[in-house]
């Protein structure tokens, strides 16, 4: 644990380091405040952001979305894994479309989207329910493959229908396996649409990336960009704990 | 009676003969197809925003005699290549030093996890401001984009290496090339060939988008230039070849990496 956090504490001593020195040298002259920021004016340019209302907003706006993208993603998802463990030949035709949809680049094809459900939220929750989708599926259906034999065999033992047998055995052994989808799920619809509000200059905080750029703030183009990244790894973070912390022991 | 997971014998095997597989699939198949056909003539939406099917293949086919196409993918195949290679030089540079040191990995690890998590895209403009709005803006996020991956991968890799691996190379007084090219490379071949596919296909995305959301070449251009004259059938034909050369690229890396 000590040396855990000593590396935590050299590792924030090397980013300080880093900024003083990126400061020197934009002070110095040989890079020019307008491509990159330097360091001290960012405290400032988020103060600014806050102000202005480019903050609280836009986050409240882009999470909401992913919140919404990942329920759809639930509701479709979730019964849609069920029905490929339920029937193994409709598993065994469309597990490999799924994984390779899973690795396919379907953001790319966000114009398309953007054709037919026109510049809006349909579209940036339509982008984020289809990266989530995916994992919520795949990873039902091997929730509901990996539930102990032994649990169906009591259940069949005691005369369960197969509707009982499923929502009182096979539902409950899958749950944390379904959450793991759900976490994943909502991680990638988040990123997705944080992605897509900037290519579109459409929402929250995707949004706001793009249109300081426009306007040619770049201290404030910066601080929002740090905004995001310190968004998605918090949320990534505060999911891998809550995931562990819900997991039965 | 169809067989389910629920009713099957415990233990059972399931045989699932390959032919109703592959009719499910065909059956699938044609669904979606007739679905698509009869979005298109049914007027439900805008007027031309999903086009027949028969107009999406003329397109296809039209997109593949233009000689202009041509040019927009070599510019792009450019950027994806060029961008890859240094994103996955500089992975592996990160990420053999993470893995190796604890104490180094301990430290770092935090930002690289945290940056990585972020959708790559939003540092365009900061490429944008480094590079221009030319190719080098493109190259530079494909670059950003691959090179997470391969780092993480990288330092994973390294930190699985069996250290009696290690002592056997020094108990043979292997030299410090041998050792890299004799027992480290080996040992680390499976994880840079995981990361290579990965970083490959994030390095297609990161390109792609960038080029439609600002530029002057490249099949994310030609894409946005559809979109915005509303040639929707062309839009399908360019977003068509993209797709299937991303898929293809992905499957042929997935084929290589099976190889090693």
């Amino acid at each position: 644990m000590d040396r855990r956090r000593a590396a935590a504490l050299a590792g924030l001593a090397g980013v300080t380091v880093a900024a003083a020195l990126l400061e020197a040298v934009i002070r110095a002259g040989w890079i020019s405040p307008l491509i990159i920021a330097p360091p001290s004016s960012l405290p400032g340019a988020f103060a600014k952001l806050w102000r202005e209302g480019f903050v609280l907003r836009p986050f409240a706006l882009t999470i909401a979305q992913a919140f919404a993208a990942t329920a759809l993603a639930a509701l479709a998802g979730i019964p849609w894994g069920y029905w490929l463990w339920r029937r193994p030949a409709l598993g065994a035709a469309y597990e490999p479309w799924i994984g390779a949809a899973f690795a396919a680049p379907t953001i790319l094809l966000f114009p398309l989207f953007l054709v037919i459900f026109g510049r809006g939220y349909a579209t940036t929750i339509f982008v984020g329910f289809l990266a989530a989708v995916i994992p919520v599926v795949l990873k039902t259906r091997e929730a509901f493959l990996g539930v102990p034999r032994v649990l169906l065999e009591v259940g069949r033992s005691l005369h369960l229908s197969a509707p009982a047998l499923a929502r009182r055995i096979a539902f409950p052994a899958a749950v944390p396996g379904i959450f793991t989808g759900l976490r994943l799920g909502l991680i990638y619809a988040l990123v997705n649409i944080i992605g897509m509000e900037f290519l579109i200059d459409f929402g929250g905080l995707g949004r706001i990336v793009s249109e300081m750029y426009f306007r040619y703030e770049i201290p404030a183009m910066y601080a929002a960009i740090l905004l995001i990244v310190a968004v998605s790894w918090t949320f990534l973070a505060a999911l891998a704990r809550l995931e562990t912390w819900l997991r039965p022991r | 009676m169809a067989e389910t997971a629920l009713t099957r014998a415990a233990g059972g095997p399931s045989v699932l003969r390959p032919t109703r597989v592959s009719l499910i699939r065909a059956v699938t198949l044609l669904a979606l197809l007739g679905a698509w056909e009869l979005l298109a003539r049914s007027g439900w939406l805008y007027e031309g925003v999903v086009p027949p099917l028969e107009k999406v293949v003329a397109a296809c086919v039209q997109l593949l005699l233009t000689p202009a196409m041509y040019r927009h993918l070599g510019v792009t195949a450019w950027e994806v290549a060029a961008g890859f290679a240094l994103g996955f030089a500089a992975g592996v540079a990160c990420g053999v030093p993470m893995g190796a040191g604890r104490f180094f990995g301990d430290a770092v690890g935090p930002y690289v996890d945290a940056f990585a998590t972020a959708p790559k895209i939003i540092f365009l403009p900061i490429a944008m401001l480094l590079f221009g709005t030319g190719i080098g803006s493109k190259l530079a996020l494909g670059a950003a984009s691959a090179f997470f991956p391969v780092a993480i991968n990288t330092a994973a890799g390294v930190r699985q290496i069996d250290p009696v691996l290690a002592r056997v190379g020094r108990s043979f007084r292997l030299s410090a090339w041998q050792m890299a090219t004799r027992i480290y490379f080996p040992a680390l071949r499976r994880s840079l060939v995981t990361s290579m596919r990965l970083a490959f296909g994030l390095a297609v995305v990161g390109v792609l988008l960038a080029e439609i959301k600002l530029s002057s070449a490249g099949l994310g251009f030609l894409a946005n230039e559809y979109y915005t004259r509303f040639r929707v059938p062309d839009l399908y034909a360019v977003l068509i070849l993209v797709f299937a050369l991303a898929v293809g690229a992905n499957s042929l890396m997935g084929r290589l990496a099976r190889r090693f």
